[in-house]
């Protein structure tokens, strides 16, 4: 097994909505960790949510059984998240945050990750699936 | 663990909520709202005192509760909001779509209006 980094954890849930939870507790721990306040912690919690909630919806089209790697690093300046799954690869042209004034169920995902997050990340140049890179910094 | 459950009152009924709404658990808070809303249910009030965690799905199925209200002119109103759940609303600039109000007894006395 590779030596253990003490700035960085890694989760590996398979995409089921029960274990949302799970994801969110690690982030609100680690936020903590790495300086952010309480507001800011529950904040990420959502925004690493709605990211594993559209892996689980659209690179899997709700299949509960296949993977989700998570690795957190505490940085210097705040928390890098990185997602990996090995579903449909994201369609780049078609991520985007809706219009707000457009007011129907769904699609709120995107608009609150961008909300939340300093950096969001889509990389789907991979061979099998998709890596998102979401940073929150900290404000000193 | 989720729990919702249903309080007839005067003038329609209140939808209590416990536990986080999310992916998984927000499904159960559609069920309820849509049951309500298949008869026709005048006013729905939610309680969303005990919840201190929602997902956009959670926003989603609340969206999909006031349209539906919407199409008979029922009214769907949310009190009782904790600042993280709020937060959401106000990311999703939802705030001044829904009525939202402080306590029951505030929403209650809007209806009243």
């Amino acid at each position: 097994m590779p030596q253990p980094r003490p700035d960085q954890v890694d989760l590996a849930i398979p995409s089921d909505p029960r274990l949302l939870k799970i994801v969110r507790m690690t982030i609100m721990h680690l936020t903590e960790l790495a300086g952010f306040g309480e507001e800011e912690q529950k904040s990420v919690a959502l925004a690493v949510d709605e990211a594993c909630s559209n892996i689980i919806k659209h690179a899997y089209g709700g299949a509960t059984d296949r993977p989700i790697i998570i690795r957190f690093q505490l940085l210097d300046h705040g928390l890098r998240v990185l997602l990996r799954d090995y579903g449909r690869k994201a369609d780049l042209s078609k991520i985007k945050s809706r219009e707000l004034d457009d007011i129907r169920p769904g699609g709120l995902g995107v608009h609150l990750i961008r909300s939340v997050m300093d950096v969001v990340e889509y990389d789907n140049s991979l061979d099998e699936g998709n890596l998102l890179t979401l940073e929150k910094f900290l404000r000193r | 663990m989720l729990d919702v459950s249903t309080r007839d009152i005067k003038k329609g009924v209140i939808i209590s909520i416990t536990g986080d709404v999310d992916l998984y658990s927000s499904p159960e808070v559609r069920k309820v709202i849509i049951d309500l809303t298949d008869k026709k249910t005048k006013n729905i009030l939610v309680d969303l005192s005990s919840v201190s965690y929602m997902d956009s799905s959670g926003v989603a199925t609340l969206v999909e509760g006031l349209q539906q209200v919407g199409k008979y002119g029922g009214k769907l109103m949310l009190f009782g909001l904790e600042a993280a759940v709020k937060e959401v609303f106000e990311l999703s600039r939802l705030d001044k779509v829904f009525e939202i109000y402080p306590d029951e007894q505030t929403a209650l006395d809007h209806l009243k209006k």
